[in-house]
């Protein structure tokens, strides 16, 4: 038995939206009588922590605390259209018509605390803590639950806002493919390393080592629970999954999990990342999506790496220990 | 990351407060939802990947205890499945309900509810099926040969893109390049079709409301998008529905088919009950949509210092045997076929084929998963027979800012170089000067 | 086929109950449609994903493969009886802090094994837990921030009871 090592690299792209566009996405925002906010959207949370970065972008461009703001989501008859969460757009389109919808909010809250303080709105500023004071006079301040009562009841305003983010379909030019298909792209870049065994064809991955250029992370966290899920899925769409072992044919498909086999918690690389921050033109606070990117780049520097392990190179995936050795196998005739 | 921050509450970490939820069991997902007098829907499919349905025969499953109602084809108002009908694309192919075809094996032809879901199980079983047999095509590349099965019902095995059999893209002029090229370098990379394998099972709860309106639970990913589908199914006004959700037990692509609630609100409208319909896992494996087993081949033209000077992408999309998503995903992967390299000739075939497997639709990087698996093991072959560094290769030809794309766009917001970059330091590899002093806002050290 | 309909005796999160069932359904059903735990996923039905995880007697068990008629007389104990959104367990409290649950689906399943293993193994190895997470499926995390939050939660209960952590 033999272990060969190999590193292999895969540097990739992702693109933000729905492909060519066309994909809109809106959001409400309105204060309650005591100055908290309820951003309404119809937009789904799948795990990736959509309500709570939703919450974040709103809270930024509010200047208000974030225990303050509440994602009220998803229910089509109170929450205003949206596309959905897929294609790594839900970020983008909805974060952008956050950032609208606040800043319309904003401006009722500014003017109303205007009024209060008798000052103009454009001297005013959030402190984030809850409170709008009139900038480089500490103590001409008031708070913003103190702001929502006087705009509902003396002054009858609402703090509210309205926000959609679309980027206009394109078209294709059927001939050419000329297009625009995307708002923004993203970056990853994997190093991984495998480890492989020439007598039972297993492949153990040792490590994956990757870069990714997100634009802005929004929440630190939360970008990196997709890159280390990404990463796993990544694994095993390269080494384990497939609906059609015997594919083309379409016998013996799995039916369940002791079939349908994926990589488990004895199976893990060391996993370690860094994120670069390049914002975007068009993201909100130059964000790129990630979502879906992070479980690219891992599929093809593990299959480099396999490559680099054993000299022959497996182009067909699952790169299960049978095609490891059905390759060792040619390579040596 | 940066360090210093312009900013209050984004670009810091902050807990998820619904996780809360998750980790104490009080979420609710779909299946936990449950309603008075609630039954339940399950389906009749196709054991056989291609047949015309001669007769269902209903008399045993009715006599099951609990048995409550059928539906087939001709309870569908509108009985076409076209999820893309609503930014435009055509044509209407797949049915809610099967009614002279089916095209691959778990296509559902009937629909039983029940009281329980144990009875509704029992019934569908019990539904006699006379299907004729026909031949079928599971290649992708054998379903476009003269002579091969057609699946689909307009005569030939792949979707037209205005005229043409394939997405296309000509920039330049990619065989001549290769013509003058000092090698020619190819590759044949193939996907499998793989599942999403969410922990949680499709489903929704569709429920009659006294007011004529109905309600659907649902663990869609997009609220509006099932929504819509399901009113033209149904042909009845959209906002007599009404759609609640928005915590989903893992999505990754496979829960935008608007797969179960059509049918669930259907049997609702039909009963007066609430009627819950979730899928089995087996029907989660073996029924509900993959990732497309495509196989793509690369052709490039490349000099003997390892530029590339032309690129040439086929790509067999495997649809299944209907469109879903197919259509679109193979105009975003024609679009990304190529990569983030600037490569001045480039020509991109995407074939979207129909065979008798089960459908393929949207996963997680849909369109983009299979081009950044074929390019990354092509730019490796192509730096093995001209013995170029393999960084250097990919470094070299990275897109840069006002590059214009294949698909003439220009580029902004470029990140891969410095991208890379960062993964050789982190990985402990290191690059010449020449490849650090790199940018993606300029063209220092790129030849050409 | 399943046996007529009877009421089966348990104790469930520390109180007695009893369900009116058949004794061959699935402890998973009578626990999620009878007695209105529903923090007791279904994630297979097929004792695949260990979603379904409770505790019986203290052991970790696969409720979708178990009849209701084996935990007659016994303890029974749900993610309800481990801990409250307002009241989390250590274990629940790692796992919420260490970002280890996403979609949340898997979570319960989870929590219940590695409570259950930290109870008899206060100080597992990663090979340890690697073992017990065997049987359970978690599609969106990648597994390590689970791993991470069990080391997490482990210390904190050894600090608890005033070992050192």
């Amino acid at each position: 038995m033999t272990l060969l090592r190999g590193r292999g690299i895969a540097a990739v792209n992702y693109p933000t939206g729905m492909n060519l566009g066309g994909d809109p996405s809106q959001a409400l925002i309105h204060s309650t009588p005591t100055g908290a906010f309820m951003i309404t959207l119809s937009s789904t949370d799948l795990g990736q922590g959509l309500r709570t970065v939703m919450a974040q972008i709103g809270a930024e461009t509010l200047g208000v605390p974030l225990e303050t703001v509440h994602v009220d989501t998803a229910d089509s008859d109170t929450g205003p259209h949206c596309m959905g969460t897929f294609a790594s757009r839900a970020t983008h389109r909805v974060g952008n018509a956050i950032i609208q919808a606040a800043n319309e909010a904003k401006e009722a809250l500014l003017d109303v605390a205007a009024d209060e303080l008798e000052a103009a709105p454009e001297d005013l500023e959030a402190d984030g803590a809850g409170n709008i004071r009139v900038a480089g006079s500490p103590d001409r301040t008031i708070s913003i639950m103190d702001v929502a009562l006087a705009a509902h009841f003396k002054h009858g305003r609402t703090i509210s806002g309205r926000g959609m983010y679309v980027k206009p379909k394109s078209e294709v030019e059927p001939e050419t493919g000329a297009m625009d298909p995307d708002s923004t792209e993203a970056h990853a870049c994997t190093v991984a390393e495998v480890e492989v065994d020439t007598e039972t064809g297993q492949v153990r991955v040792l490590s994956l080592k990757s870069a990714y250029e997100v634009g802005r992370a929004i929440n630190p966290a939360l970008v990196q629970g997709q890159i280390t899920g990404g990463s796993w899925m990544g694994m095993s769409h390269a080494l384990y999954e497939t609906t059609a072992p015997y594919y083309p044919e379409i016998d013996h498909s799995p039916d369940d999990f002791s079939h349908y086999l994926m990589p488990g918690a004895a199976e893990l690389p060391e996993i370690s990342s860094t994120v670069l921050e390049m914002p975007s033109a068009n993201g909100p606070f130059g964000m790129k999506g990630v979502g879906e990117m992070t479980a690219n780049s891992p599929i093809p520097a593990i299959a480099n790496a396999i490559t680099d392990a054993i000299g022959v190179q497996i182009t067909e995936l699952p790169i299960t220990p049978e095609k490891v050795l059905r390759a060792l196998e040619e390579r040596e005739t | 990351m940066n360090d210093a921050k312009p900013f209050d509450v984004i670009g810091r970490t902050h807990e998820r407060r619904e996780a809360r939820g998750h980790v104490t069991g009080s979420t609710v997902f779909i299946d936990d939802v449950s309603f008075p007098r609630m039954c339940h829907l399950k389906a009749v499919r196709s054991p056989v990947p291609h047949a015309r349905i001669r007769g269902i025969d209903f008399s045993e499953a009715e006599r099951v205890p609990g048995f409550v109602a059928h539906l087939t084809a001709e309870d569908i108002p509108k009985n076409v499945y076209t999820i893309l009908c609503l930014i435009g694309v055509e044509p209407d192919e797949e049915h809610v309900l099967a009614s002279e075809r089916v095209r691959y094996v778990g296509e559902p032809i009937a629909a039983v509810v029940a009281e329980t879901e144990d009875a509704a199980f029992e019934a569908a079983a019990k539904v006699r099926l006379n299907l004729e047999e026909l031949p079928a095509v599971f290649d992708v590349e054998e379903a476009l040969e003269p002579g091969a099965p057609i699946v689909t019902h307009w005569g030939t095995n792949h979707f037209v893109y205005e005229g043409h059999h394939c997405r296309r893209i000509r920039y330049g002029d990619a065989p001549a390049a290769r013509e003058e090229a000092d090698r020619v370098i190819s590759g044949r990379y193939q996907l499998s079709p793989i599942e999403h394998a969410p922990v949680e099972p499709t489903g929704c709860v569709a429920k009659p409301e006294a007011d004529g309106r109905v309600t659907v639970h649902t663990n869609t990913q997009a609220i509006f998008f099932s929504l819509d589908n399901t009113a033209i199914i149904l042909q009845i006004a959209p906002h007599r529905l009404r759609f609640v959700g928005g915590t989903v037990g893992g999505g990754f692509g496979g829960k935008v088919d608007v797969i179960v609630e059509p049918l669930a609100t259907l049997a609702a409208l039909r009963t007066g009950r609430p009627v819950k319909y979730v899928y089995t896992r087996q029907e989660e494996m073996q029924v509900s949509s993959t990732r497309s087993a495509s196989r793509l081949y690369m052709t490039d033209g490349v000099m003997d210092d390892g530029t590339i000077v032309s690129r040439e992408v086929t790509t067999y999309h495997d649809a299944g045997a209907y469109s879903r998503h197919s259509p679109y995903g193979c105009t975003k992967h024609a679009a990304n076929a190529a990569g983030p390299y600037t490569i001045p000739n480039v020509s991109v075939d995407v074939h979207c084929v129909y065979t008798n497997r089960t459908p393929s639709s949207a996963m997680r990087g849909f369109g983009v998963t299979e081009a950044s698996f074929a390019l990354e093991m092509q730019m490796d072959r192509i730096a093995r027979e001209v013995g170029a560094d393999p960084w250097e290769l990919r470094l070299r030809h990275a897109y840069r800012n006002g590059d214009e794309r294949p698909y003439r766009k220009t580029t902004e917001d470029a990140s891969l170089v410095e991208t890379i970059q960062a993964a050789a330091e982190l990985a402990g590899v290191e690059l010449s000067a020449d490849l650090r002093a790199m940018s993606s806002d300029d063209r220092e050290g790129v030849p050409g | 086929m399943m046996g007529a309909a009877r009421a089966i005796g348990f104790e469930l999160n520390g109180e007695p109950v009893a369900a009116l069932a058949r004794p061959l359904d699935s402890l998973q059903s009578v626990l999620r449609t009878q007695l209105g735990m529903t923090g007791t996923k279904a994630g297979c039905r097929q004792g695949g994903c260990g979603s379904c995880t409770v505790h019986v007697d203290g052991e970790p068990t696969v409720s979708c493969l178990v009849p209701v008629e084996h935990v007659e007389g016994r303890s029974v104990t749900t993610i309800e009886g481990l801990g409250t959104p307002e009241d989390p367990s250590p274990v629940q409290a790692a796992f919420h802090e260490g970002f280890a649950t996403q979609c949340g689906f898997c979570s319960p399943g989870m929590v219940a094994v590695v409570t259950a293993l930290l109870e008899r193994n206060p100080d597992p190895s990663r090979d340890e837990i690697a073992e017990a997470l065997a049987g359970n499926i978690c599609r969106c995390t990648g597994l390590a921030p689970i791993i991470a939050a069990v080391e997490d939660a482990a210390a904190r209960l050894r600090e608890r009871e005033g070992a050192p952590a």
